[in-house]
């Protein structure tokens, strides 16, 4: 039987419902169609999942250490900081390989979403006009990825861990809520990057420089406690500290900070909004940007 | 029932030249004054000017008109891809658009990953697409090909695959730009004898070609499309009659159409 006759597999493909497009550009109606946009994402996370996974088996692939290249160099990394770092600021290594690691780890992961956010849609340009699919789906994406690097770093925080006797404290429950906030966190920061880079192409190396002095006045190679008298003074306003406290000092074993959550839920509700009304005032105009 | 309604449907592109999109010269012409002037006069393109027209079950639509009519827009915007600017687009039914041979593949992923991924984006299940990857591979004949990069195909072999993977699925709508023509005589004929199965499944299709006599054949209505604008919308021999030189529609109202 000549292959073109025989039956095909149609019904793979469920049918879609009814779309309506129209040109109305009303606050409620764009709102509502970016909503619509992330529960669409939410229910294409298999795909999103796939696609991530893609993504580092490419960048990986052919190589002899696979992914593990990444559990590599982490490792590696930490160890030549901590161990030079540790004497050029007189600190007990015991204390500080662990604080480095936690802290470089969590900057790395959200650093990497907001450099690779900038450019999620741009990079992106083929699939978005090739078929209509959710757009909030490649912010989606970056944040898997970002995800999956962050599993393979994991067995380095273990190993620390055990290399040094560091037990988490009482208050390591919130650990959970915390990490599930930065990955609303990284979903929101990428969708916005993306956004805002797509329409201005010189988005993506002023994020690249941001991160990188964030990264110089963020306590992660340095701890508050080295500063003369230990006082942060403006520097407490800076949310990616707030973020990376709430992980870190539960891990390290101190008690829940109040403080450092206020701020974390306070920049991260702006961040939300920020976001959510940058993508839909400017959902419908991506395709023609990318 | 299948439906697809177009209704007063406008395009326009912004024109963005590499410097003007730029964050720096936003923020030096609001420093200047010069924003409001420049939005106004911001250079656009109406790619589409009041579109309309409704298609139900059993309509086979040929587009035609000269480059840049607005072919390719309109049939983005029919799949959902280019939101209007102006009017109101109704899609009812699944809907498959064969924009260009590529589909939003990945080049660096092998064949069969991309076919998987089409398959997730439909929702399909690890059973259905290894049915889906079985299917393409004995359509394509690509066999051993379908584990390397996309990147490494000919050109002819991406076009294989393409039309292979969308073929695969029967949509109620189904949307094609003129690549499907290209690819060798051998591969052609099955693809048409494809082709030629998925119209019959499919209750709308619409075709976008330069090609009077593709047309003649595979439609039963043609629009033709000049300056973003419908010039005229009726059955095919009438609208080619007007659109072609008399000697060259001689030749192509011999044809007769495909049944289906």
């Amino acid at each position: 039987m000549p292959s073109a006759t025989r039956e095909l597999t149609g019904a793979a493909l469920p049918g879609l419902p009814e779309i309506v497009i129209t040109a109305e550009t009303g606050v409620g109606a764009a709102l509502g169609q970016a909503m619509s946009d992330l529960t669409e994402s939410w229910r294409l996370r298999r795909l999103v999942w796939t696609l991530a996974l893609f993504d580092i088996r490419l960048r990986y692939r052919g190589s002899l250490l696979g992914p593990f290249w990444l559990t590599l160099s982490t490792a590696v990394m930490i160890g030549a900081i901590g161990l030079l770092y540790a004497r050029l600021f007189h600190q007990n290594i015991s204390a500080y390989l662990p604080f480095l690691t936690i802290s470089l780890m969590l900057w790395t992961f959200i650093s990497t979403i907001a450099t690779e956010g900038a450019t999620c849609l741009t990079q992106a340009d083929h699939m978005i006009r090739s078929m209509r699919m959710p757009h909030s789906l490649h912010a989606a994406r970056v944040v898997a990825r970002n995800l999956l690097v962050l599993a393979h770093n994991l067995v380095v925080i273990l190993v620390v861990f055990a290399l040094y006797r560091v037990a988490p404290g009482p208050a390591a429950w919130s650990v959970a809520p915390a990490f599930l906030l930065w990955l609303a966190d990284g979903f929101m920061l990428s969708l916005m990057l993306g956004v805002v880079g797509a329409r201005f192409r010189d988005i993506p190396p002023i994020v690249t420089s941001v991160m990188q002095i964030a990264f110089y006045v963020t306590p992660i190679m340095w701890n508050p406690s080295m500063l003369a008298g230990g006082e942060m003074g403006i520097l407490r306003l800076n949310p990616f500290d707030a973020l990376i406290e709430i992980m870190r000092g539960p891990l390290l074993g101190q008690g829940l900070n109040g403080h450092a959550w206020a701020m974390a839920l306070f920049y991260s509700a702006l961040l939300a909004a920020g976001s959510f009304y940058v993508f839909a005032r400017t959902r419908r105009r991506i395709p023609y940007w990318v | 029932m299948a439906r697809l309604t177009i209704s007063d449907v406008s395009i326009t592109f912004p024109l963005y030249h590499a410097e003007s999109r730029s964050l720096k010269k936003t923020v030096f012409a609001a420093a200047s004054g010069r924003l409001g002037q420049d939005s106004r006069h911001r250079l656009v393109v109406e790619a589409l000017r009041g579109v309309s027209f409704s298609l139900k079950s059993g309509d086979r639509l040929g587009l035609i008109g000269p480059n840049g009519a607005g072919k390719t827009t309109l049939l983005r915007a029919m799949a959902g891809i280019y939101e209007p600017t102006g009017g109101r687009i109704a899609i009812e039914g699944a809907l498959t658009a064969l924009l260009d041979p590529g589909q939003g593949m990945n080049p660096d992923l092998t064949g069969n990953e991309n076919i998987r991924l089409r398959g997730l984006f439909g929702g399909a299940s690890a059973a259905e697409i290894r049915r889906l990857q079985e299917d393409v591979a004995e359509f394509s004949g690509l066999g051993q090909f379908l584990d390397l990069p996309v990147r490494t195909y000919s050109s002819g072999m991406v076009v294989r695959l393409g039309f292979a993977l969308a073929t695969a699925v029967r949509p109620q709508i189904l949307l094609m730009d003129e690549w499907l023509l290209a690819g060798d005589a051998n591969f052609l004929g099955r693809a048409r004898e494809r082709l030629e199965t998925v119209v019959r499944g499919a209750e709308i299709l619409v075709l976008s070609s330069h090609n009077a006599e593709i047309m003649m054949q595979w439609c039963n209505r043609l629009v033709w499309l000049e300056g973003g604008m419908v010039k005229a919308d009726g059955p095919p021999d009438e609208v080619l009659e007007a659109y072609l030189p008399p000697d060259q529609f001689a030749q192509v109202s011999a044809i007769t159409p495909i049944e289906v």
